[in-house]
């Protein structure tokens, strides 16, 4: 997409899906730039701030959150259909978020131990990306997003050029800052080796180590992440190990669940479809 | 320029660095670890700190001498201090007819680097060569590296994963040094015998009025020196690297290796040698001002290789190849030397521990047995 023409200032839309509005209270955060980005892009719809909600379309969409419900899979092809450019904001919304660890279990299952009346909750077997469901034309990786990204890819926007948001492995950020290494030195088990680049290794940077929240870096060109090549260094018991890869991408990292088949999961989303219409 | 001499302690060659201007660079504890930093005393030197490596592991130990310089390569080699990981290349700002473009002068570095080993004395040799010796040179590099002043310090305590030795640059310092001290220890304390290699580190002793060394002494540091190479906890097979990588691209091995390499990228970032980088381009908010940064890049990262349409090295199994034929093969036609200079940091600081020493020597080995297959076959065809 080539810049926006000077003049009329781009309009920008946040959209919030199945999420807990840490990222776009990102948006909020940028405060120190704040001024400057209203002075260039029209903030035309952005209920977290205000409930004046402009009319669409819009040049740019902001989408945190991942499709839960038969009526998500509505408005996000609303969203789609009024937003020149879709830009995925989250772990929610590019993996599918914690919430997809639903996509692991029975979902109705779970529903009926919770709820007094299951039969209301209208929701999907799945937690599913924003981008399973309709074209997305650029994700940004976090749990929450990191406030510099952000602004670039914004920034990026209205000056036509690609966003620097390099897709390799957190450890070029320790390295790039001169961290020491937690993992070789202390045997600290990090999962920066393999997720995605962004956060600026914030927790290597404190001595702590990596637990994955911006998800697998896409290192492997399209394929799994080499996760099993990294876990028998982790030194961690298997039950560890499955709970610092079950977390805010855990279908990223995960590899599917084996006992039930797509069909099924098909199925099941059909009946909650016929189940929310009712 | 043949003198040796010898120097009781580091106090006054710290200080008559300090008085000629330059920041002294060294080895110190941080974090668990034996770091290069900036050193603000020479109290600071690691006195009586070992280390203990391993494939994916290093860990600082206690010795039982008072050795400031006992212990094999660090997490980062002195590549951050001349070629740095970020440097701003120019900055733009927008006028009313256009844009003013302000250079960024290459900031003068004076470094003094106290504690270079061998091996890492070569490597910068070989980012001379690439960052300065072609037909386009690094300004930044150039800059900081025309300023530095180089204390190497001879190796007489290998780690578990060095192979200087087998590369041929180490234990002793080759050509490249100011001064050149090789540590014996003692009851009193660490002294040092001090080889000079240029006027310009004549004229630090001479500031200082180091004594003539101890007959005794020197020839102690010698043994001391020549004895570590037989210590090496790790060896590169000894043939052609360059024939073998050159005739290996289709190894099988290189898919074994795929099957555990995770593409980080550690490998290159604490290789002494690598030097790739990449350029991007920032603006602001505002859009009326741009600036151009050079970053450090790896052949291990996805985007290294893009092209319009796809990336170019897609998978795990083509960048590791990438890495090892060119550090250990097609460097040398490029550059006229290998890349690796047996510091073994891509050895420890692999999360997984991958080893090049055991991949090379699984490539000679797969090499040996197709050659030893094809003889085979061609016998029972004649």
């Amino acid at each position: 997409m080539g810049p926006v023409a000077r003049g009329r200032r781009p309009t920008l839309a946040v959209w919030k899906f199945a999420s807990c509005d840490g990222c776009q209270l990102t948006l909020l955060d940028c405060e120190d730039e704040l001024l400057a980005l209203t002075g260039r892009i029209e903030i035309a719809h952005f209920l977290e701030a205000s409930s004046a909600a402009g009319e669409g379309p819009y040049d740019v969409s902001l989408v945190e959150g991942s499709i839960t419900t038969p009526a998500d899979l509505d408005r996000i092809r609303h969203v789609r259909a009024v937003s020149r450019k879709l830009i995925t904001i989250g772990a929610c919304a590019t993996a599918g978020g914690v919430q997809a660890l639903r996509n692991f279990g029975d979902v109705r299952e779970f529903a009926s131990v919770v709820y007094a009346r299951p039969e209301y909750i209208a929701t999907l077997a799945d937690s599913t990306p924003v981008a399973a469901h309709v074209p997305v034309d650029f994700e940004l990786h976090g749990c929450p997003i990191d406030r510099r990204q952000l602004l670039e890819v914004l920034t990026a926007h209205l000056t036509g050029r690609n966003p620097d948001v390099p897709r390799h492995s957190v450890c070029f950020e320790c390295k790039s800052r001169g961290n020491l290494c937690v993992m070789v030195a202390h045997g600290t088990p990090c999962l920066g080796p393999i997720t995605h680049a962004g956060c600026g290794a914030i927790c290597p940077a404190y001595g702590r180590g990596c637990y994955g929240c911006f998800g697998p870096s896409p290192a492997w060109g399209g394929t799994r992440p080499n996760t099993r090549a990294l876990l028998p260094w982790l030194d961690m018991t298997e039950d560890e190990t499955h709970r610092v890869l079950s977390t805010f991408n855990v279908t990223a990292f995960r590899e599917a669940p084996s006992g039930r088949e797509a069909d099924d999961r098909e199925a099941d989303d059909r009946e909650a479809d016929d189940d929310a219409s009712q | 320029m043949n003198a040796t001499l010898e120097l009781t302690g580091l106090g006054p060659l710290y200080d008559a660095l300090r008085r000629a201007g330059y920041t002294v660079i060294g080895p110190t504890v941080r974090d668990e670890a034996i770091v290069l930093a900036e050193l603000d005393s020479i109290d600071r030197l690691p006195y009586g700190w070992g280390v203990r490596l391993s494939p994916g592991g290093y860990r600082l130990r206690r010795r039982d001498d008072g050795a400031a310089f006992a212990h094999a390569a660090g997490p980062q080699s002195w590549k951050p201090f001349l070629h740095r990981s970020r440097v701003k290349l120019w900055e733009a700002t927008r006028t009313e007819d256009g844009f003013e473009v302000k250079d960024q002068p290459p900031a003068p570095g004076r470094l003094a680097l106290l504690g270079v080993r061998p091996c890492d004395l070569r490597a910068i040799a070989i980012q001379d060569r690439v960052l300065t010796g072609g037909r386009h040179t690094d300004p930044s590099y150039a800059a900081r590296r025309d300023g530095a002043f180089i204390i190497a310090v001879n190796c007489t305590e290998p780690g578990e994963t060095c192979f200087c030795a087998s590369m041929g640059t180490g234990p002793q310092a080759g050509p490249g040094y100011d001064l050149a001290l090789t540590e014996l220890t003692g009851e009193d304390g660490p002294r040092y015998v001090v080889d000079v290699g240029t006027d310009a580190g004549a004229l630090v002793l001479d500031d200082i009025g180091a004594a003539t060394a101890d007959p005794g002494d020197v020839e102690r540091a010698r043994a001391e020196v020549t004895a570590a190479a037989d210590r090496m906890g790790r060896e590169m097979p000894a043939l052609s690297l360059r024939d073998l990588m050159a005739d290996s691209l289709d190894a099988a091995r290189w898919d074994d290796v795929a099957e555990r390499c995770l593409s980080c990228g550690n490998c290159t970032m604490v290789c002494p040698t690598c030097f790739c980088t990449r350029v991007t381009d920032t603006t602001d908010l505002s859009g009326d001002h741009a600036e151009r940064w050079q970053l450090w890049d790896s052949c291990f990262d996805p985007d290294f290789s893009h092209l319009h349409g796809g990336d170019v090295r897609a998978s795990a199994k083509s960048r590791y190849r990438q890495w090892l034929t060119h550090k250990l093969g097609t460097w040398h036609d490029q550059f006229g030397s290998s890349g690796c200079v047996g510091c073994g940091r891509c050895i420890v600081w692999c999360p997984v521990g991958i080893d090049l020493t055991v991949e090379v020597a699984a490539l000679r080995d797969e090499a040996a047995e197709a050659a030893e297959a094809a003889e085979a076959a061609d016998q029972s065809t004649g």
